[in-house]
C-alpha cells in the first residue's frame, strides 16, 4: 500500500517516470543541435504539438507558456540575421553587421529552433510533482539520496518567499523609504530574503538530521518509483520524432550540419 | 534499528574529511540555489530584455548582462567551500529559473552545468583553500569563459556561425561581466550575509564574526 | 501505539563551545534523567538550553563545529549514534517540515531509519492518531495552520518511536489555540508511549502540571536548581522571574490602564469599512472603527479574522477596500486626511508601524544606522539625528549594541529595536502587530512598560494581540473582531 493515491484523472504522460521525462527532454533537444535549418525545426514542432493530448495540458495553458518563447524567438533570429558569417548575396552592410542570403535563412531557422527547443520543457514538466521527481532521481537514476532529498527540502522554501516579499514592501513604506529608490529597495529586500532563506535552510537541516537524515543507515522508500513499459514507449516515441525531423531535413535537402 | 555503541570519545575525535558535504551544506546549497534562481528569473525580465536587445543589435555587447547568471557558482563556492559546491548551486539556480519559466528551455540546465563547472575549476585550482575577492573574480571570469565556449556550439543560435568580431567582443564583455557582476558582487554578497550571522555554521560566517 | 522503551539520559560535566565563539554555550552540566521522567528545562536566555537539547539529539556537529567537554549519554551511548531514539521538535514549524504532503512528511523519519516500507503506513497512521491530527495524508503541508504544522512535526518525530522526546520552545510561534492543541497532543503522546520528555519553555503555566521535574541552567555554567516543580518555583521563583521565566503565581508589577472614555477625541476613524489584502478576498466588512487619542486601542479576535489586516489598513499601508479612513485634522497631509494617500515620509511622523517579524523592517548593517533611517529620510541634521539616536539607545537598553548588526540580536532585542526605530520620528500614532509574541517575561514587561510610557505622553497606540495580559494592562478601547462570512 502506497501512501500516495492521486484523485485526479491522470494524463498518459503522468504515468511516465520523471527520470524518463528528463531523458526525453534531452532526447528532444540535443539531436536538433546537429542541424540548423527550417525543416527539421518545423517538423519537430509539429510532431510535438500532435502529442499535446498525451500531456494533459490545456491549449490555453500551452499558449500562455509559449508566449515568452514566441516573443524571444525573433530576437534571437535578429542577432543571427545581422552577425552571421556572410555568404551568398549581400543585401546590406553597416559596421560589423552584414545581412546576406545565408544570414537570412539562418535567422529563420534559429527562430524556429528556439521554439523547438523550448517546447519539450513546457510539454513535459507542466505538472510534475517535485517530490515525485526527487523519488525518481534517487531510486531510478540512483543519484545519492542525501543530495536529492536535501535539495528537494531546500526548494520547498520557495513558497514562503512571496509572503515575506509583500510584507517587506509594506514595511519599507512604513519606514519612510517607500517613495523613492525602487532599485535600491529591490536589492535590499532581495538581500533580506537571502538571509531568511539561509537561516531557514540551516534550521531545516538540523530538523532533518534529528530525524535520522544523512546517516549511514540504508534508506527505505515509502513511495516507490519504478520504470514500466510506458517509459520505453515514451522514449521510442521521442526518438522517432527526432529521427523524422532530421530525416525530413535530409529529404528536403536543407540539412545543414552546424559546424560546416 | 541497530545502535552501534561506539564510545563518546571516539565520536568526538573522529574528524571527518574536510571535503565531505554535511546535511546543512546540502540544504543551504539548495536554498541558495533557489533564491539565486529567483534572482535569475527576475533578472531575466530586466537583463533578458537588455541581453536580447543588445545581443540582437550590437556585435557582442549583450555579454555585459550575462554576469548575474554566473553568480550562483561564485556564491556557492564561497559559502559551502567544498568540491562541487559551485556546480550544484549554479545548476539548482538554473533549474529553478527554467521551471518558473524562461525562454531557453532545457539548454538552461546545460548552460548552468557548464557555467558552474567553469567556476568550479577555479576553486579547484586553488585546492578549495582560497576564497578571497581575487579568487571570486577569477571564478566569475571562469564561469563566463565557460559560458562563451558553450554558446559557440550549443543553444538555439550557436555563435560559431557568427563573425569573429562578434565573438571576440562577446568574449571580452562576458569576462568583464563575470568578474564584476558575479565575482565581486558575489563576494560582497557573501560578506554581507556573514555579517548577519546567518552563516555561523560555515567557515565563511565564522571568519567574520565579531564578538560584540 | 507500540512503545519503544523510554530512554535514560546521563550528563557528566558536559559543556559545548561553538567554533568561533570565545565563551562556551554551556559548561559543567551534570544530571541524570530516569526513563519516563518529564523534565522542564529552564534558564535565562543564553544559558544554553537549546544547545543542550541539540546535544541530546546528537545534531551539534563534529569537531569542526565546536569543542566538547565531559560526556552526554543517551541509554549509555553517544547521542550521535542514537538518531531515531531521540526526537527533536523546534520552535519554527516551517523549518521543521521537510516534504510538501502531510503523509510524506510523517513518513520521512521512518524512511531514514530504514523501517521496511510495509510497516511505514501503519506507523504514520499511529503517529497521526497519537497527536490527534485528523487531516488527509494528501493535504499539502503549507495549507495547515500553525498549531497543525507543529503537531505534524510532532507526528513525524513520533513515527520514529523515540524513547526521548525533546521539545525546544514548541509553542513560541503559536497563537493561544495552537498552544492548547500542541500541549494536548504532547500529553496524549507521552501518556501513550511513556517516553522520556524534556521541554524548554518559558511559558511554564501551560506545562507545569505535566512535568515531574524542573532543571534550571545557570547562565555562567552548571545548574541553578534541580527538583520537583513546586519546590524549584518556591525556592527560586524570583530569580527565575528576573531571568525571564513566566513563573506561575508571580504577578506583573505594572498598572492596569483605564478604559478610554467614549467621548475622547479621535485620531483615526472609519465607518462602513471593508478590508482585504487581496481585493478578491475581503476579510471584514461593514466595520465602524475609531481610534481614541492618547490611549490604547486593542484589536482582538480569533486567528485569521483580519486583525493584522485591519491594523495595517489603519496604518495607511494597505488600501481600504470599501470605505475611507480619515485622520484627525492635526494629521492632515498634502493630499488630505486619508493615511493611504500620505507619502512614505509623511507617514513617518504621523503613524509608525511595528511589524510582527522585526526583521522585515531592517535596512542597515548597524543599530545606529538603523535608528537613523527615519531621521535621515526626514532630512534632519546630523547632530539632531545623533542626539535622538543616542537617547533612544539609552532608553531601550541597546547602547552597548550600537554597532552590532541588527540580524544578530536576540528576539527581545530585535523587538525593542524595531519599536525604537518607530519612536525616532515621534509619530502621533503607533501601530503594533502582536508585540509580545514569543517574548519572555522580562521582554514582555519592558515592552508593556514602554507602551504605557508612550500613552502617558499622549501617543495613541494600536495593538493587535492575542495576549489577555496586554489587553488588561493597556486598557483603552477594544475592537473585538469576529469571523464573518463575507459575500464579495
Amino acid at each position: 500500500m502506497t501512501v500516495l493515491v492521486s484523485a485526479q484523472p491522470r494524463a498518459w504522460l503522468d504515468g511516465v517516470n520523471p527520470v524518463t521525462k528528463l531523458v526525453l527532454a534531452l532526447l528532444l533537444s540535443v539531436p536538433l543541435f546537429a542541424s540548423i535549418d527550417v525543416v527539421s525545426g518545423l517538423v519537430a514542432i509539429a510532431l510535438q504539438l500532435l502529442c499535446l493530448p498525451l500531456t494533459g495540458l490545456r491549449l490555453s495553458t500551452l499558449a500562455r507558456r509559449i508566449l515568452p518563447l514566441a516573443v524571444f524567438a525573433p530576437l534571437a533570429g535578429l542577432s543571427m540575421l545581422l552577425y552571421a558569417e556572410p555568404a551568398g548575396h549581400v543585401y546590406w552592410s553597416f559596421g560589423f553587421a552584414t545581412i546576406s542570403d545565408d544570414s537570412i535563412s539562418l535567422a529563420i531557422a534559429v527562430s524556429l529552433r528556439v521554439i523547438a527547443l523550448g517546447l519539450p520543457t513546457i510539454l513535459l514538466f507542466g505538472g510534475t510533482d517535485p517530490t515525485e521527481l526527487a523519488d525518481a532521481l534517487a531510486q531510478v537514476a540512483k543519484l545519492p539520496s542525501r543530495f536529492v532529498l536535501g535539495i528537494l527540502a531546500g526548494t520547498r522554501m520557495l513558497g514562503l518567499f512571496l509572503d515575506d516579499w509583500r510584507t517587506m514592501g509594506l514595511a519599507r513604506r512604513a519606514r519612510g523609504v517607500g517613495d523613492t529608490g525602487a532599485i535600491r529597495r529591490f536589492f535590499s529586500m532581495a538581500f533580506v530574503l537571502l538571509v531568511f532563506a539561509v537561516r531557514r535552510g540551516t534550521k531545516l537541516a538540523l530538523a532533518m538530521e534529528a530525524r535520522g537524515f544523512g546517516s549511514d543507515i540504508p534508506r527505505t522508500w515509502a513511495r516507490t518509483s519504478r520504470l514500466h513499459g510506458r517509459d520505453a514507449v515514451a522514449l521510442l516515441g521521442g526518438g522517432t520524432i527526432m529521427a523524422l525531423a532530421l530525416a525530413a531535413a535530409v529529404w528536403a535537402g536543407t540539412f545543414r550540419f552546424v559546424w560546416s | 534499528m541497530s545502535t552501534s555503541t561506539r564510545t563518546p570519545e571516539v565520536i568526538a575525535q573522529t574528524a571527518p574529511s574536510r571535503w565531505r558535504w554535511r546535511v546543512v551544506d546540502i540544504v543551504v546549497a539548495a536554498v541558495l540555489g533557489v533564491a539565486i534562481g529567483l534572482v535569475f528569473w527576475g533578472w531575466n525580465v530586466v537583463g533578458g530584455a537588455w541581453f536580447g536587445a543588445a545581443d540582437a543589435v550590437t556585435p557582442g555587447l549583450g555579454g555585459i548582462a550575462v554576469g548575474i547568471w554566473l553568480i550562483g557558482g561564485v556564491v556557492g563556492g564561497l559559502v559551502i567551500r567544498k568540491p562541487g559546491a559551485a556546480f550544484v548551486v549554479e545548476v539548482v539556480a538554473a533549474i529553478v529559473s527554467m521551471l518558473i519559466g524562461n525562454v531557453w528551455g532545457v539548454s538552461t540546465i546545460l548552460s548552468g552545468m557548464v557555467q558552474g563547472f567553469g567556476a568550479e575549476i577555479i576553486f579547484a585550482l586553488f585546492f578549495y583553500r582560497r576564497f578571497g575577492i581575487v579568487v571570486a573574480a577569477l571564478a566569475g571570469a571562469g564561469a563566463g569563459i565557460a559560458a562563451w565556449v558553450f554558446e559557440l556550439f550549443y543553444g538555439s543560435s550557436p555563435n560559431i556561425l557568427k563573425s569573429v568580431e562578434f565573438n571576440s567582443i562577446y568574449l571580452v564583455s562576458v569576462i568583464v561581466s563575470g568578474i564584476v557582476l558575479a565575482g565581486i558582487v558575489g563576494w560582497l554578497l557573501v560578506r554581507a550575509l556573514a555579517a548577519t550571522g546567518a552563516l555561523n555554521r560555515f567557515a565563511a560566517g565564522r571568519e567574520l564574526v565579531r564578538e560584540v | 501505539m507500540s512503545a519503544a522503551f523510554p530512554a535514560r539520559v546521563q550528563a557528566t560535566g558536559w559543556g559545548w563551545r561553538y567554533a568561533g565563539r570565545k565563551r562556551p554555550a554551556t559548561s559543567d552540566v551534570s544530571f541524570t534523567i530516569e526513563p519516563g521522567e518529564r523534565v522542564l528545562l529552564l534558564g535565562a536566555s543564553g544559558a544554553g538550553k537549546s544547545t543542550l537539547l541539540a546535544g541530546l539529539a546528537g545534531v551539534l556537529g563534529d569537531a569542526d563545529e565546536g569543542e566538547r567537554t565531559g560526556s552526554l549519554l543517551v541509554d549509555g551511548a553517544a547521542p550521535e549514534s542514537q538518531r531515531g531514539r531521540t526526537g527533536l521538535v523546534m520552535q519554527d514549524p516551517e523549518s521543521g517540515i521537510v516534504l510538501s504532503k502531510v503523509g510524506d512528511d510523517v513518513a520521512f523519519g521512518c524512511e531514514n531509519l530504514g523501517v521496511p516500507a510495509s510497516e511505514i503506513p501503519s506507523r504514520v497512521a499511529q503517529a497521526m492518531d497519537a497527536v490527534g491530527l485528523d487531516v488527509p495524508l494528501q493535504r499539502p503541508t503549507k495549507a495547515l495552520s500553525g498549531g497543525q504544522k507543529q503537531r505534524l512535526v510532532l507526528a513525524g518525530v513520533l513515527a520514529m518511536q523515540p524513547g526521548l522526546l525533546l521539545l525546544d520552545e514548541p509553542t513560541a510561534n503559536l497563537d493561544p489555540d495552537g498552544v492548547a492543541e500542541v500541549r494536548a497532543s504532547v500529553e496524549r503522546a507521552v501518556d501513550a508511549t511513556g517516553a522520556t520528555l524534556v521541554v524548554v519553555e518559558h511559558r511554564t503555566a501551560v506545562w507545569e502540571d505535566l512535568m515531574t521535574r524542573v532543571i534550571v541552567l545557570a547562565a555562567d555554567g552548571g545548574l541553578l536548581a534541580d527538583g520537583p516543580p513546586s519546590r524549584v518555583f518556591a525556592e527560586h521563583g524570583r530569580t527565575l522571574a528576573d531571568a525571564g521565566v513566566w513563573v506561575p503565581g508571580l504577578d506583573i508589577d505594572l498598572p492596569h490602564l483605564p478604559a478610554a472614555s467614549s467621548d475622547a477625541a479621535r485620531v483615526l476613524a472609519a465607518s462602513g469599512l471593508a478590508i482585504a489584502r487581496d481585493p478578491r478576498a475581503i476579510v471584514q466588512s461593514g466595520l465602524d472603527v475609531h481610534v481614541p487619542r492618547g490611549s490604547a486601542t486593542v484589536v482582538t479576535g480569533p486567528n485569521g479574522v483580519g486583525k493584522s489586516t485591519l491594523a495595517l489598513t489603519l496604518a495607511g499601508l494597505i488600501p481600504e477596500h470599501t470605505g475611507v479612513i480619515e485622520s484627525a485634522e492635526a494629521l492632515r497631509g498634502k493630499r488630505g486626511l486619508r493615511p493611504i494617500q500620505w507619502t512614505s515620509r509623511e507617514l513617518l511622523t504621523r503613524i509608525g508601524t511595528v511589524f510582527q517579524e522585526p526583521e522585515h523592517q531592517f535596512l542597515t548593517q548597524t543599530l545606529r544606522d538603523e535608528l537613523a533611517v527615519g531621521p535621515k529620510a526626514l532630512g534632519w541634521t546630523a547632530s539632531r539625528t545623533a542626539a535622538v539616536v543616542d537617547a533612544l539607545l539609552e532608553r531601550l537598553h541597546l547602547a552597548h549594541l550600537a554597532l552590532a548588526n541588527p540580524f544578530t540580536l536576540s528576539g527581545g532585542q530585535k523587538r525593542r529595536l524595531s519599536v525604537a526605530t518607530v519612536l525616532a520620528a515621534s509619530p502621533a500614532v503607533i501601530v503594533l502587530d502582536e508585540p509580545t509574541f514569543g517574548q519572555d517575561r522580562r521582554g514582555w514587561i519592558e515592552l508593556v512598560a514602554l507602551l504605557q510610557e508612550e500613552i502617558a505622553t499622549g501617543t495613541s497606540v494600536i495593538a493587535v494581540t492575542h495576549d489577555e495580559g496586554v489587553v488588561q494592562h493597556l486598557g483603552g478601547h477594544r475592537i473585538a473582531l469576529a469571523a464573518q462570512v463575507v459575500h464579495a
